[in-house]
């Protein structure tokens, strides 16, 4: 069958391509909504390194889906059963390392084509079943995957006091990771520091909202996660690196274009210990499902899912991702290509 | 109940490359009919696809579906051609009504078995004008200037490129509303019919548009072939 898959050719620009797809293996899965990430972002508006952006173009955007299988010819799922999407293509199996951070692991929107596709097909360990999240909120399951992984690699690593989490940053990243961790965490006392008054003030549900000039005097966390990226990366890391009790671990989160100092002198004098933290696997989607179909936390999620009218053209594709540069959060949409 | 109407009763060749009908040619590693198909069983919304195909091709089409959608066969019925176009359609509703009755909702979405680049939204799209509205076309801006000729050596009208739109498929309706038009028109009406819309012109039915792709080409020519083969990256054969 032929297959239209949407590619970036080149920062802003569409273009189609089709490709002849044998639909008679694994799952095939109509998208239904997709969300935007910065990622995507980054490609689109041309901030990817232009050696970066030669190597990877042209190709199809976007890693955060839901949709309904329609075939399976693996007899794993239902004809019309809700399902997400995982985008990471496991590597070199290695019982050691994570399947998301393996050797030879691809991730589609990233070098392959993500799932701006009329059509996706995935072998049926790459597709999660949900049932009663509404679709907008189910399209931003990856994301939440994202703070899922950093939640329990947080669990696994550090030391058992957890009284004190903070959280760095105030946009859609550190909303949902601030959501997973107060459930994941429920005894801890959960700090967010961030730049934007009005963007704090959404975050109601944890303990203590700062502003990151205003911290008080002695405040301090036994753990934080860093949610800030870009610019913020450096002033974030190094405010952690200044409020953390020792031997805290740092769950770095937050991606940024360029190097970003930091004083090794005070993580040497503290033993801190500093995680890397961005891919999910199937158990951190599986687990954000479960999070997910709680309604309470889907409602909380609701408040930072826009929904954008649905795309019908490729210049529908354009005034998504103007849409996405004009609101504060995450943007889904309707997809009907 | 919404049914797919695979309209592949032609025989004839504008190609001359071939000894076979142009949708049973074959694009990438599979004839453009399956394409088609395929494109149409992915449709969750459809109850059966029905295809018509000329007399002498059934046996063909029946060992294609064996070879190609082995485990979809079910979803599909093969239905014989008529004479010509709008009797292949009519054939096709004759089978429908036969197999699940007469009903004032069935809706039929037709659709040309050469146009293999058919997309999942224009077929939707349809779907959902011919429930609201009971007809409805494909079709995408006129990019040439139409020139109207008489007699074919003198011009005697260019319309307006604005109101000028290219007919592809599918081609959409409720199908209780066709066949009751198609059998009000006169033997000489249906001799001037060249697609299923125009049953619905003749009899004022408004008909209403969808906007279909230019990519949604019908392989028609030998250079339409060729192009078909360059989009999905393949080699023309012939």
């Amino acid at each position: 069958m032929v297959n239209y898959v949407y590619q970036l050719v080149s920062p802003h620009v569409f273009s189609l391509e089709y490709e002849d797809v044998d639909f008679t293996k694994e799952v095939v899965i109509r998208p239904r909504y997709l969300a935007v990430c910065h990622a995507d972002q980054r490609y689109y508006q041309g901030q990817r390194d232009a050696a970066v952006l030669r190597k990877k173009l042209p190709m199809a955007l976007i890693h955060e889906c839901c949709g309904e299988v329609i075939r399976d010819c693996t007899g794993t799922f239902q004809r019309g059963q809700k399902v997400v999407l995982i985008p990471n293509v496991p590597g070199n199996d290695d019982e050691m390392i994570y399947e998301n951070y393996a050797r030879g692991s691809r991730f589609l929107s990233s070098g392959s084509d993500g799932f701006m596709r009329e059509f996706v097909n995935l072998p049926p360990d790459r597709v999660v079943p949900y049932e009663g999240i509404e679709e907008p909120i189910a399209s931003i399951s990856e994301f939440v995957s994202v703070g899922v992984h950093a939640a329990t690699r947080l669990s696994l690593l550090a030391h058992s006091r957890r009284e004190s989490i903070g959280i760095w940053g105030d946009g859609s990243l550190a909303y949902v990771v601030a959501c997973v961790v107060r459930r994941m965490f429920p005894q801890a006392k959960v700090s967010v520091i961030g730049k934007s008054a009005a963007k704090l003030s959404s975050f109601t549900f944890v303990h203590n909202t700062y502003m990151a000039d205003m911290l008080p005097d002695g405040f301090s966390v036994d753990h934080a996660l860093e949610c800030a990226g870009g610019e913020g990366s450096y002033y974030a890391i190094d405010d952690i690196i200044t409020y953390i009790r020792p031997q805290g671990t740092v769950m770095l989160m937050g991606v940024s274009e360029n190097k970003v100092p930091i004083r090794t002198r005070d993580i040497l004098e503290k033993g801190l210990t500093m995680v890397g933290s961005s891919r999910s696997g199937r158990a951190d989607f599986e687990k954000a499902v479960e999070l997910m179909e709680d309604k309470k936390f889907q409602s909380r999620l609701r408040y930072i899912v826009y929904e954008d009218q649905p795309v019908r053209s490729i210049r529908d594709i354009q005034r998504v991702f103007e849409t996405d540069m004009a609101t504060p959060f995450k943007t889904s949409f309707r997809w009907e290509l | 109940m919404i049914f797919g109407a695979i309209l592949a009763g032609g025989v004839g060749s504008r190609m001359n490359i071939a000894d076979r009908p142009k949708q049973f040619l074959q694009l990438g590693d599979k004839p453009i009919i399956v394409h088609t198909l395929e494109k149409f069983l992915l449709c969750s919304r459809l109850d059966k696809v029905y295809v018509g195909v000329h007399p002498n091709w059934l046996l063909h089409m029946q060992d294609l579906l064996d070879k190609y959608v082995p485990d979809q066969k079910d979803m599909v019925v093969i239905v014989p051609g008529g004479g010509d176009r709008n009797n292949t359609i009519m054939n096709i509703a004759d089978k429908i009504e036969e197999d699940f009755g007469a009903s004032d909702d069935h809706i039929i979405v037709t659709h040309d078995s050469v146009r293999p680049f058919v997309t999942m939204r224009i077929i939707e799209e349809n779907i959902d004008g011919a429930l609201q509205y009971g007809a409805v076309d494909t079709v995408i801006e006129a990019t040439d200037t139409i020139v109207v000729s008489e007699d074919g050596k003198v011009i005697t009208e260019i319309p307006n490129r604005k109101k000028m739109f290219q007919g592809q498929t599918p081609q959409s309706f409720n199908l209780k509303m066709l066949k009751e038009l198609y059998h009000d028109l006169s033997e000489e009406e249906k001799d001037i019919l060249t697609d299923a819309c125009k049953i619905c012109v003749v009899r004022d039915k408004p008909v209403h548009l969808v906007r279909g792709e230019v990519s949604n080409l019908k392989i028609t020519t030998i250079s339409d072939y060729k192009i078909a083969q360059a989009m999905i990256g393949g080699n023309a054969i012939g």
